[in-house]
């Protein structure tokens, strides 16, 4: 069974100053699997990728990517284990001095030695994935948003990654963006066989297409499972999120005094 | 009083703390596994960005430098019946001094905080982030050209300022004030040492280079990643490049005539 984990992270605690982000979580990412991180904002989701990427260090505990304690290798070694990851940043991070098909072509630039004609063949490939081969001469201060994200998709799977990482791949998108990367992240998935984390609070967008589902709130993990287990939880927390509603377990308001001893002392 | 020692305390660690970071920073930038045809096309385009681009504002401020220098010479060496040694008082003024440090100065304005406001926007927007998970370390792509076409910029851009310059002295003493030819370029072909004052001036201008882009890269890199960090940021680009320029200036300058 273990051979079917690729990332494990075990026993994970990290803060930020004095705000503990994860308290002691341990979770699994099986091979080939889409597996979604989901939770309220500010919970840490991001966060959690960017310890899987090496950007951060665990304060305790460990997290192993295919073998790999990403924690305990250097700068080179982590950069050459990055080669087998690729990360969907939320604002897609296209570099902005080149244009679409110079940043598809920029990691096959930079780790191959490929002839010209071969790298021109693969970000087309890449970019033909996406629908994006059209606009491959255009400007990244041209693209729409929902156009920035599918380029740096393409550019994120560009050395055909053993694990992919989407940070909130949905946010600010219209329904019809949207739907095309919901059917994107889905089919190049399935097409490339390739592990997937999706960090993302849009429930319906993720559940529709995850196989697994951690639910993170307030340093731990409230819950998991797959989406239908996850719809017919009774737990508070996890009813609350994945209906949506106002007030719950996770309140409302943000801790204060009580209301009205607040008003009076405004009017002393 | 305890909670003022506590804070300049807090200021010094701070202080120690930076000056460590931005060494180990230029450790990294210096001194990387080398990729000559990847890295060469980098500093080309970087070179022109920072150096060709800076060319006006040289260009511009050294012909009124030198025309203001020779117009002040002239009416000081007048009294003295001395005008034929403009062009010696121009030439001097303006390779040992004036080249260098104005040069410094606009390169700081000009090209320093645009770079530090490119790599602290590259930040922001996560650039530089994506960069890394890619597996490509910004210091080899981004910090390491932007530093070494700074380096080789400024004392390229002193050299053009200082010719420049002169130009403008004789535009004013000789055709202007009508100081004479001959005597304007032969005072100042004797007086000019070419190791004492032209080499001394580039010495001077690459140290400028090296502690002007330093500052500048280092401070973009790192900025707190949002509009109120980047805009600090360089702001402090041109206040420690500036403060930086004029402090190396004087110790440079005692070193270089012996005054020590």
């Amino acid at each position: 069974m273990s051979n079917d984990i690729l990332v494990k992270v075990r026993n994970l605690s990290f803060s930020r100053g004095s705000r503990l982000i994860f308290d002691n979580i341990s979770l699994d990412i099986p091979h080939g699997k889409i597996t979604a991180i989901m939770g309220p904002s500010g919970t840490g989701k991001t966060t959690l990728l960017q310890l899987i990427g090496g950007q951060l260090k665990p304060q305790a505990g460990f997290i192993d990517v295919g073998g790999h304690v990403i924690g305990d290798l250097n700068r080179r070694q982590l950069y050459r284990a990055r080669r087998d990851m690729g990360l969907l940043f939320q604002s897609g991070a296209l570099f902005s001095d080149l244009n679409v098909f110079e940043n598809v072509a920029f990691p096959l630039r930079a780790h191959t030695k490929l002839s010209e004609s071969m790298i021109r063949d693969l970000v087309l490939m890449k970019l033909e994935a996406v629908g994006l081969r059209g606009a491959r001469e255009l400007q990244v201060s041209q693209l729409s948003g929902g156009m920035a994200r599918r380029v740096a998709l393409a550019r994120a799977l560009a050395l055909d990654p053993q694990l992919m990482m989407y940070d909130e791949p949905f946010t600010g998108q219209d329904p019809i963006s949207m739907g095309v990367l919901v059917r994107l992240i889905k089919r190049v998935h399935d097409a490339l066989g390739m592990t997937s984390i999706i960090v993302s609070h849009d429930v319906p967008e993720t559940a529709g297409i995850a196989d697994y589902i951690y639910l993170l709130a307030g340093g731990k993990v409230i819950g998991q499972g797959t989406p239908a287990e996850l719809q017919r939880s009774q737990s508070p927390y996890v009813e609350q999120f994945m209906h949506g509603l106002a007030d719950g377990a996770v309140p409302f308001h943000y801790p204060a005094a009580a209301y009205q001893a607040d008003l009076l002392e405004a009017v002393e | 009083m305890i909670s003022q020692i506590r804070k300049l305390g807090d200021q010094g660690l701070n202080v120690c703390n930076e000056l460590g970071y931005s060494g180990i920073f230029l450790f990294r930038t210096l001194f990387h596994k080398p990729r000559l045809t990847k890295s060469f096309p980098l500093l080309i385009r970087q070179m022109y960005a920072i150096g060709v681009l800076s060319l006006p504002i040289i260009l511009v401020s050294a012909v009124f430098i030198g025309m203001v220098v020779a117009l002040q010479g002239f009416n000081i060496l007048n009294k003295f019946s001395a005008t034929e040694e403009l062009g010696q008082m121009v030439a001097l003024s303006v390779v040992r001094e004036l080249g260098p440090v104005v040069s410094a100065l606009l390169f700081a304005g000009r090209a320093g905080s645009a770079l530090t406001a490119e790599i602290g926007l590259m930040k922001a927007t996560e650039q530089l982030a994506s960069m890394e998970m890619m597996g490509v370390d910004p210091m080899w792509r981004v910090i390491s050209p932007r530093f070494w076409a700074g380096f080789y910029s400024l004392p390229l851009l002193v050299i053009i300022f200082c010719a420049i310059a002169i130009i403008g002295g004789y535009l004013v003493g000789v055709v202007w004030l009508g100081v004479d030819n001959g005597a304007f370029w032969n005072n100042m072909q004797a007086s000019v040492d070419f190791r004492i004052d032209a080499i001394n001036g580039v010495i001077k201008s690459i140290v400028f280079g090296f502690v002007v882009t330093w500052i500048a890269v280092f401070q973009g890199y790192a900025c707190i990643p949002t509009a109120e960090g980047i805009s600090r940021a360089t702001t402090r680009t041109v206040v420690y490049s500036s403060l930086a320029v004029l402090g190396l200036d004087f110790v440079l300058t005692a070193l270089m005539m012996g005054g020590w």
